[in-house]
């Protein structure tokens, strides 16, 4: 029997590029410049952040866990960056930013993974005490706070084709991850791991290093992101990484990733991302006040996922 | 002797957290420099029953195997409503009480009716829903301020007799009039049914539509009734979307520290409300012990993840894996 409407057409990836489209018509009504070059190329530079945040959390939402330390990764990602270039040397800046939200992701790991604490609670506890350490770092000994002009380069500027060179730092995160969803073993792994744990963990796959691993890619993803923030905004500073935790979880949804983990595609996670920060922007540049923006951005997503994310009915 | 043992084995999160409430305020009260008046006891309870309200309003999604990340913003939504309604006539007060508590059930049941007829995952719901009671109470006040009936909030805030905390009093009512009927009903078991088992609990003829509803709408109605008493202890309303982010934020840590499992069917309000009073209670031990100002987030991080890793104890002493993967 041929299905009525075509498979591709119900595919969440699909609906969520659909309805890009019809917000970018919608809003290119209300002004031209919505379809110009440079607004759709600077809001794939602001959505460069999210999508890198949003990177990791598809990861770890894939495995049926949720990772709910972002804000003060993100943060200490930042701060860390900034304060390496203190220290010691302005090249060290990204690395050890980074290196200190996989160290974190670790921690995330291994309570998830080896107490077998509900991620959702010890990634809560992990993120205040990643809050109680930055206010420590920040209060006690003035540290500098100051982006190095590579991060600045990283995140502001564009060295080819008027591309903003954040936009190539999504690029390569995502196609990193979404290769090793699609191309590799351990992709497979993180699928089984969402669908059923004990089923991957008797075929033979070591589970909690898997999930170690994914927590701590999810850490290391959301300090990039981090670091590029304080490049952004030329400096680090304390809860710059609380706007970012519901809008990644929301794009990961919205792209039609099960929130209880085993299905989605990095395509979908992209469209999410976008469709986040292309709403965020429409809402701005209408001028609509905080209170309006929050209603409507809550109400497009629960249309968004009455239309196309909705469980199947208890049958036993 | 043996049905005393099960009794207790049933319970072991919530005693649990009810010997960890009553050891860490034995010592705050040992270390506070007035000793246990009435006052420093009226004011510790009106700070943790306000959040013990929230943490009831927690439990009762997360009994079904849901999650409610609304709870914080009708909280919100409430005490901003509050702020315009609770003044005038003793029946106009009446009256704006009874408009806030309305507010609040519509607000749960709205989330409700998306999670259970939208067949949504609570935890996204939610999560919408909230963003949209946050713009709701930003609309109600762009800026905090409000008038309240101050002989009300005095009444509700002050004690019973100059002994007992008002507060305490109120909590008590709440979970008798509330939790008490709901855990003995049918409806009530429904949802510990649902959060245990989904499909052998509908297969059972359990109304389980009903039973989720009921709880994501008295989650919403004890959020309204800690907006209430917020209102009453701040003499105002303010639409903060930190505040609301923080309280949704340790409802979870007190459900979770009051003994009921995330992954719903087991636990209850009553290990709620000490989980709360736990939680509460660190922050005034970091307050009597002098703790210098800088160490105090960090100090609350670790005893919250410390609190919550309590029952990671498990982990060593199951004989097979498998039993870990449930």
């Amino acid at each position: 029997m041929t299905p009525a409407v075509p498979r591709l057409l119900v595919r969440p990836e699909f609906l969520a590029f659909a309805f890009i489209g019809v917000m970018l018509l919608a809003g290119s009504l209300y002004s031209a410049n919505f379809l110009s070059a440079t607004y759709l190329l600077q809001q794939l530079q602001v959505a460069a952040f999210l999508g890198i945040i949003a990177s990791g959390a598809m990861i770890v939402i894939l495995l049926g866990h949720i990772d709910l330390s972002v804000p003060w990764v993100v943060t200490v990602g930042g701060m860390m960056s900034t304060a390496a270039a203190g220290w010691w040397d302005a090249s060290l800046a990204l690395p050890f930013g980074v290196l200190c939200g996989f160290l974190i992701g670790l921690v995330n790991g291994v309570g998830v993974a080896v107490l077998r604490i509900p991620s959702m609670i010890f990634t809560l506890g992990i993120n205040a005490v990643a809050q109680g350490l930055m206010v420590l770092h920040t209060g006690g000994f003035a540290p500098q706070d100051k982006a190095t002009p590579f991060m600045h380069w990283l995140s502001v500027e564009h060295f080819v084709l008027g591309i903003p060179n954040a936009l190539f730092v999504w690029l390569i995160v995502g196609g990193a991850v979404a290769a090793m969803l699609a191309r590799t073993p351990f992709g497979r792994y993180i699928y089984a791991i969402g669908n059923r744990e004990a089923v991957a963990y008797l075929s033979g796959v070591d589970t909690r290093a898997v999930l170690i691993v994914c927590f701590a890619i999810s850490g290391a993803c959301s300090a990039l992101a981090g670091v590029l923030l304080a490049g952004y905004s030329d400096k680090a500073y304390q809860a710059m990484g609380d706007a970012y935790l519901l809008p990644a979880i929301a794009a990961v949804v919205l792209g039609g990733t099960n929130i209880l983990g085993g299905r989605g595609t990095y395509l979908g996670t992209v469209a999410g991302v976008i469709l986040i920060s292309l709403l965020q922007s429409i809402l701005s540049v209408m001028q609509m006040p905080e209170a309006g923006r929050q209603i409507i951005y809550g109400c497009v997503i629960i249309a968004m996922l009455l239309v196309y994310g909705r469980g199947s009915r208890v049958q036993g | 002797m043996i049905e005393l043992r099960l009794w207790i084995s049933q319970r072991s999160g919530m005693l649990l957290a009810i010997a960890l409430f009553v050891l860490m305020f034995t010592i705050y009260i040992g270390n506070h420099p007035a000793g246990l008046t009435v006052n420093v006891a009226t004011t510790a309870a009106n700070k943790g029953v306000l959040l013990a309200l929230v943490a009831m309003a927690q439990t009762l999604p997360v009994l079904t195997g849901g999650l409610d990340l609304s709870v914080g913003m009708v909280f919100i939504l409430c005490n901003c409503l509050a702020s315009h309604l609770i003044i005038g006539s003793p029946f106009q007060v009446a009256l704006g009480i009874a408009a806030v508590l309305a507010t609040g059930i519509a607000a749960g049941a709205v989330s409700g009716a998306i999670v259970v007829y939208g067949r949504l995952q609570p935890i996204i719901t939610t999560l919408a829903t909230g963003a949209v009671y946050y713009g709701l109470a930003l609309l109600l006040r762009p800026v905090p301020g409000g008038e309240i009936d101050t002989d009300l909030a005095d009444f509700i805030t002050y004690q019973l007799f100059d002994t007992v905390p008002t507060t305490l009093v109120l909590l008590a009512i709440v979970a008798t009039a509330v939790w008490l009927p709901f855990r003995l009903s049918e409806t009530g078991r429904g949802c510990l049914a649902v959060g245990s088992a989904e499909g052998a609990a509908f297969m059972s003829g359990v109304a389980i539509d009903r039973a989720k509803l009921l709880a994501y709408v008295l989650s919403g109605l004890l959020a309204a009734i800690a907006g209430l008493l917020l209102t009453f202890i701040t003499f105002s309303g303010e639409a903060s979307a930190p505040a609301g982010g923080t309280y949704t934020l340790n409802s979870i840590a007190s459900v979770v520290i009051g003994g009921t499992s995330l992954f719903g069917g087991s636990g209850g309000i009553i290990g709620s409300i000490f989980g709360a009073f736990v939680l509460r209670t660190i922050e005034d031990l970091l307050f009597v012990f002098d703790l210098p100002p800088l160490w105090q987030p960090l100090f609350q991080g670790i005893v919250l993840l410390a609190a919550v890793s309590l029952g990671a104890g498990r982990v060593f002493r199951v004989r097979n894996r498998l039993e870990l993967f449930g």
